[in-house]
């Protein structure tokens, strides 16, 4: 950095390519530098959960000795919870609990950007603004009322109760986006489509949806981690661990009582994770795209 | 908003003036039943228990009785509510500023790496936001475990003497913002290489021509390039902060002695562990006010950068 304004007095223009070399050379050292740091308190948590996962309960209670080694590597824990009822039960109710939350609100939010992105009506621009305002609403400020309106419907104890609910999370921000996208689409093409005589319905379905089609992707994959780590709801509304998703049953039902059982806990947590570190390993590119062009583009 | 510009389409081009019109009652009647699955969510599920909260908070205990903003003037008398206020904002706050920071300077330092490495070390600094932070959070209990921390152990190699992560107010308030950070750096950092992506090479090169140092290059192209998806990406990030919930349950659940609660965990402290529902109502309402001026300004950011695109 201060090469450059040395060169001041002596401006050749070999110099001046020496010297922007070298710049860029040591801004490409400190990059490596703090990116090699930052990955490493990155990934230390889960790197340790690992590490205590594959641990024996007695080596995980021997407190002498370096803690972020493993002397005799176990699966022990990962068996116990796979062959444990509960366990799976969990993964099951998140397993449900997602898919139907996904379904229904690709459904609602593919339908109503469609319509707010191309058709008119009374109201349009104030429902696009209400959308985004939705969304800024968090499920902590809702929880308590929705509380109350779920108990009274019955289905507090219940993965209804989520299903229910869970769009509140969902549904804003997969509109907001597939707004977005469908916006994006050049207006000659639903034309052609109205010249050829089709409907809206066949104009949505053959030519929105395929074209959209990365919008869609990353709306689902939006959908899916939300629900998959939703926490705040599944804590409020459950309390029988038969009907508890994942993320709550394992944060409450695999502590118990004075000692841990450390090990297993960090691998029900890591199986836990799992399902959204896989989605993300294959569609990471049209999530961040996605992501990215809802919040720039809007 | 988005479709400001989409919905400018000419409609009185088309002819015969009744059939036209018969065509947008139409149109208007299937948009509104395309939209109607959305309302019912809006309006269902945010906006009727919205309002149902404010109701609720101003009923008493057994929820028998108007007492108007009773549980307010109780909250506010009380020694622990002014103290989760107080913590629910230093958290919010410190934590933001630091993701922010961090996750520009990350974004910085990917920007300047050749395009294929990027996309691994990208992956690699993702993975704390992958994962459901209610878990990941698990991880971080058990490296602070008092008797037995991974981290202590660490620091020992360094002669740092031990740190009572969890045990010790201030230590707990730290540890909270500490996993904070960790989970939401990496979007600050996403948000902000696209946003670097996105600055044309030319400033650079005539910024460059015109002698500016790397430095004068960040303060007077970088920064105001990106600063509305700056402000946009921070005060987004301090309403989801704001009403963090996860990672105080899972870490501290409110304690020591109450010190690490935010609005959020304290509601649900309040309002379903106790059974006092209408002060746990009035207790998240706080949040209101303030997420309520927030999302004003992320609004019109928000506005303010479709208005450029056009």
């Amino acid at each position: 950095m201060s090469a450059t304004t040395a060169s001041r007095d002596a401006p050749g223009i070999y110099h001046k390519a020496g010297s922007l070399r070298s710049e860029r050379r040591w801004a490409l050292w400190t990059a490596y530098a703090s990116l090699i740091v930052a990955a490493i308190i990155m990934l230390a948590p889960p790197v340790y959960m690992f590490l205590t996962s594959i641990k024996t309960s007695a080596e995980i209670a021997d407190l002498g000795g370096n803690p972020w080694i493993v002397r005799s590597p176990t699966l022990e824990n990962y068996r116990a919870l796979l062959s444990s009822p509960m366990f799976m039960g969990f993964f099951w109710n998140s397993v449900k609990v997602t898919l139907l939350v996904v379904a229904v609100s690709m459904v609602i939010s593919v339908l109503a950007a469609f319509a707010l992105a191309r058709m008119r009506f009374w109201g349009s621009q104030w429902l696009a603004t209400g959308v985004f305002l939705t969304y800024l609403v968090p499920d902590t400020l809702l929880f308590i009322p929705l509380y109350q309106i779920v108990g009274s419907l019955g289905l507090l104890n219940s993965t209804w109760g989520l299903v229910l609910v869970y769009p509140t999370l969902t549904v804003p921000f997969c509109t907001w986006i597939m707004i977005g996208y469908f916006a994006s689409i050049p207006k000659e093409l639903d034309e052609a489509a109205l010249i050829d005589g089709a409907n809206w319905m066949q104009m949505l379905v053959r030519i929105f949806i395929p074209v959209a089609l990365p919008g869609i992707i990353a709306a689902t994959i939006f959908a899916f981690t939300v629900s998959w780590a939703a926490f705040v709801y599944p804590t409020a509304f459950i309390t029988t661990p038969s009907e508890m998703p994942l993320t709550i049953g394992v944060v409450s039902q695999l502590i118990r009582g004075d000692t841990f059982a450390w090990g297993q806990l960090m691998a029900g947590a890591l199986l836990a994770a799992l399902p959204p570190v896989i989605v993300y390993v294959f569609l990471m590119d049209y999530y961040i795209a996605g992501l990215t062009a809802g919040a720039t583009k809007g | 908003m988005a479709d400001g510009a989409t919905l400018a389409m000419p409609r009185a081009e088309a002819p015969g003036g009744a059939s036209l019109k018969r065509f947008a009652r139409r149109r208007s009647t299937i948009a509104f039943l395309m939209t109607l699955p959305l309302i019912a969510v809006i309006g269902g599920l945010v906006a009727w228990p919205a309002g149902y909260a404010i109701w609720l908070s101003m009923l008493n205990r057994r929820m028998t009785q108007f007492i108007g903003l009773g549980n307010f003037e109780i909250l506010l008398d009380s020694e622990t509510f002014r103290m989760v206020i107080f913590q629910s904002v230093f958290f919010a706050v410190t934590a933001v500023i630091l993701k922010a920071l961090i996750g520009f300077w990350l974004a910085h330092m990917l920007h300047h790496l050749p395009a294929k490495g990027q996309k691994k070390w990208r992956g690699m600094l993702l993975v704390p936001w992958v994962i459901p932070p209610a878990l990941s959070t698990l991880g971080w209990w058990w490296m602070f475990e008092p008797t037995y921390s991974s981290i202590n152990w660490v620091l020992a190699i360094f002669a740092v003497p031990a740190v009572p992560w969890l045990g010790e107010p201030w230590w707990a308030r730290i540890s909270v913002i500490i996993v904070n950070v960790w989970y939401g750096a990496p979007f600050f950092m996403i948000m902000y290489l696209a946003a670097l992506k996105s600055v044309p090479e030319q400033l650079y090169e005539a910024a460059a021509i015109d002698g500016a140092t790397g430095w004068q290059k960040l303060r007077y192209v970088t920064l105001p390039m990106m600063r509305n998806i700056i402000s946009i990406t921070v005060l987004f990030s301090l309403i989801v902060t704001f009403a963090n919930y996860d990672i105080v349950r899972v870490l501290t659940n409110g304690g020591p002695r109450d010190l690490t609660h935010v609005f959020a965990s304290y509601a649900f402290q309040v309002g379903v562990l106790a059974g006092n529902i209408p002060r746990g109502a009035a207790v998240s309402l706080f949040m209101f006010p303030i997420l309520a001026v927030i999302a004003f300004f992320v609004l019109r950011g928000v506005n303010r950068r479709t208005k450029e695109e056009l």
